[in-house]
């Protein structure tokens, strides 16, 4: 991992890192969101609010570290084709082999629906693939990385704030912030054209939905105990599951950091085979993800536990 | 629905069986049959699919998803592993969003009993008369023999894209089209733009003549290609081509007959014609060796349309390139630059289809075809559509391979035909490996391609 090249003077711990993806000249960027609490969801008087997004549940986070842009097609590609990726890795404890790597098979169409590559969110992937990139990123660096629960992502998202969006509530400002519907001109954007939040994550608002780590339960909330700590809904079915932040495609509610989003198969529509590709949506590309690595270590052992349960083998 | 009415009701398994005359006359009477009566399995409309692959597969849980009265009751495949694995998938919860159990599930509907599995290259045979209406979604090259024996037997048909790879079978299909007419049988092809919203709300507006005359247009299928099935110990030749079909010409056409026929289409559907003349180029320059069979990787063609435009055509299969499957027109008043999207002279949006939510097109196909056969109204003739999409992307693969203007006359009256003398699988396919285990790769300006 590359050395920290900026620091928060009240911290003793860097704020922004960068990661370089061992033997491809990719980099990202990552920003420390340190733990706390935080009221979850949203209040029954939100405008434009779902029933699905309460009742609001204070919970807990653990620090972690986040990708400060949606994950790009840049990054993806070079785990997406294995020509574009190298045999080396920076991990001690893993013996990487860019041969072994299940990569994602050939879309049926361009899951992007020609919005755009280089520089542009990695967009119309299943979570499954999502979470097999987050696996072999982690395999490449030696760092374990995954999606965000939706607890970790609404944390980020707020960056501290209660309000509907994490620069206030007031809808009109969203075009500093975010691409939507209004401004986006039905396609997504290079990542980070827009003002980022308090604790510097862009497009948290729009541009593409993030897959989150969670099954979709409407009642999820409710469900929660009181101050609960690192909720997680663990998935037993492949749909719905948790997409968090709207995109460039939806209307402004769909933006706000409560708002929540259920996978379904119709994004699979065109997809003429079954069974349907496992890597691939058809008609999902306002669906990308972003990253998070925990600052506790986790072992070894727990990763593989980790990676058996989400990715079911 | 009533009883007395019921009872009264010829029972559509009569009906269908019935000889070509009276089918033709009972047709035009409405069957008395409702949603509600769904499921009484004596009035099941009986479905038998032949090509059990993924299409297969997906064509037959749209059926069974398609809000009638449907059983599927025989299938058919070359292989029996293929066959298992697609009921299987059928059976699997977890590849459709319809509810698990009560009424809705579509797998109590399903009833595939051992004796209705056939396999091997004439199970097509065996299933069509158990059944009232016929899937076929093997590789396109046998369309032409499935869809007649159907044809032949009185069934409606849901058949896929492309439905031939040769101007022969072209032919054959269009014959048969003319007596699915005459026999008033829905026959729906798996062009399925012509079942999504989005397409027919754009193209809807385009004949209207919202931006005028049609002048030109682009269409697109650039991906990154499909699978490759590896040979195996102990297959035969032609085990091993249909089992890696999609890279063998009698099979599967070259891509720009199996895939890009969809964006081929929608020109000719735009144009309201087919082209008269093409000419192009095309080659193999990433995807070679012997996995890969004898077809090209990629192909541009500009066909000419008899009112003396052009439409330009690419499609390509390369990894790590630009990949856009799509279709944009220009008109003499606006733009169509994509599906959903049109243009005023001055680049001002005057119509866009926000589709988020839209159907999915699969799905409409079977419910509109399920729909007109349960009513028993005669709705549906895609038949003869689809044969020339089929020769329009045909005539495209003449061009890029002879590196010579090919006419649409002369590319349908070719008598160049591509299948095989015998169908066994001891039997010579008609496409063999050299000593290296490479094949025969068309040369512009050498191959015969008509």
């Amino acid at each position: 991992m590359a050395d920290p090249h900026r620091s928060d003077g009240d911290s003793a711990i860097s704020r922004v890192t960068e990661e370089t993806i061992a033997g491809t000249g990719v980099v990202f960027e990552l920003v420390l969101v340190e733990g706390g609490s935080f009221l979850m969801g949203s209040p029954d008087d939100e405008v434009g609010r779902d029933t699905d997004e309460g009742p609001r549940r204070r919970v807990s986070v653990d620090s972690f570290w986040m990708s400060t842009h949606e994950v790009t097609y840049d990054e993806y590609a070079v785990f997406r084709y294995e020509n574009l990726d190298s045999n080396v890795s920076q991990a001690d404890s893993t013996t990487f082999n860019a041969d072994a790597v299940a990569r994602p098979s050939p879309p049926y169409e361009d899951p992007a629906h020609g919005m755009g590559n280089q520089g542009f969110p990695a967009a119309g992937m299943t979570q499954w693939a999502a979470l097999h990139y987050a696996k072999w990123l982690s395999d490449k660096t030696g760092h374990f990385y995954r999606l965000p629960t939706e607890a970790e992502w609404e944390y980020a998202c707020r960056a501290g704030s209660g309000t509907p969006f994490s620069f206030g509530d007031d809808a009109t400002a969203l075009d500093d912030h975010a691409w939507h519907y209004g401004n986006s001109d039905e396609v997504f954007h290079l990542v980070g054209q827009k003002g980022p939040n308090a604790w510097g994550l862009y497009d948290m608002h729009g541009n593409v939905a993030e897959w989150t780590l969670d099954q979709y339960a409407a009642d999820a909330f409710s469900l929660l105990p009181d101050s609960a700590h690192s909720p997680w809904v663990e998935p037993t079915r492949l749909h719905p599951r948790t997409v968090r932040g709207g995109a460039y495609d939806d209307d402004p509610d769909a933006l706000r950091c409560a708002a929540r989003l259920r996978s379904n198969l119709n994004w699979k529509r065109r997809d003429p085979q079954i069974p349907k590709s496992y890597w691939w949506n058809t008609d999902s590309p306002f669906v990308g993800f972003r990253l998070v690595r925990p600052v506790k270590p986790v072992s070894g052992e727990e990763q593989e536990n980790f990676w058996r349960l989400v990715l079911g083998e | 629905m009533d009883k007395t009415e019921n009872k009264k009701a010829v029972s559509r398994r009569d009906f269908v069986k019935g000889s070509a005359a009276v089918v033709g006359s009972l047709m035009a009477s409405r069957f008395p049959l409702s949603a509600n009566a769904y499921y009484s399995s004596d009035d099941a409309i009986r479905v038998g699919l032949i090509g059990c692959g993924g299409r297969g597969t997906g064509a037959a849980l749209q059926a069974l998803s398609s809000g009638q009265n449907v059983k599927l009751v025989a299938m058919a495949d070359a292989f029996r592993d293929r066959l298992d694995e697609s009921l299987s998938n059928l059976l699997n919860p977890e590849n459709s969003d319809a509810p698990a159990d009560g009424a809705l599930d579509y797998r109590t509907r399903i009833d595939v009993p051992d004796e209705q599995k056939f396999v091997g290259f004439d199970a097509y045979r065996q299933v069509i008369p158990l059944v009232d209406v016929v899937l076929i979604a093997t590789p396109p090259g046998f369309r032409p023999i499935h869809f007649e024996a159907a044809v032949e037997a009185d069934k409606h048909v849901f058949m896929e894209k492309p439905v031939a790879t040769d101007a022969p079978g072209v032919r054959r299909i269009l014959a048969a089209a003319e007596k699915s007419r005459q026999k008033k049988l829905n026959v729906v092809v798996g062009l399925q733009r012509h079942y999504e919203t989005v397409y027919r709300e754009w193209v809807g507006r385009i004949h209207e003549g919202v931006i005028g005359d049609i002048v030109s247009g682009r269409v697109y299928w650039n991906g990154e290609g499909v699978w490759v099935r590896e040979r195996q110990a102990g297959q035969t030749e032609m085990e091993y081509q249909m089992r890696n079909w999609y890279y063998f010409n009698w099979l599967c056409g070259d891509h720009i007959v199996e895939q890009h026929i969809h964006n081929l289409d929608v020109a000719n559907w735009v144009k309201k014609g087919h082209p008269i003349r093409a000419q192009g180029q095309g080659g193999r320059q990433v995807r070679i060796g012997p996995d890969s069979g004898q077809i090209f990787d990629h192909h541009s063609v500009e066909y000419e349309y008899a009112d003396g435009t052009f439409i330009q055509s690419q499609c390509r299969h390369m990894p790590v390139c630009m990949n856009r499957v799509s279709e944009a027109f220009q008109g003499t008043l606006g733009t169509a630059p994509a599906p959903g999207e049109l243009l005023d002279q001055w680049g001002h949006s005057i119509f866009k289809h926000r589709g988020k939510d839209d159907l999915n097109p699969y799905q409409v196909e079977h419910d509109e075809l399920f729909a007109a056969i349960a009513s028993g109204e005669y709705k549906y003739a895609d038949a003869e559509n689809g044969a020339v999409a089929t020769m329009t992307a045909i005539m495209g693969r003449m061009a890029t391979y002879s590196g010579n203007i090919v006419n649409w006359d002369a590319a349908l009256a070719s008598n160049l035909n591509l299948m095989p003398e015998r169908f066994a699988f001891d039997a010579d396919p008609p496409v063999l490996p050299d000593e290296k285990g490479n094949y025969p790769v068309p040369v512009p300006g050498v191959t015969q391609a008509l």
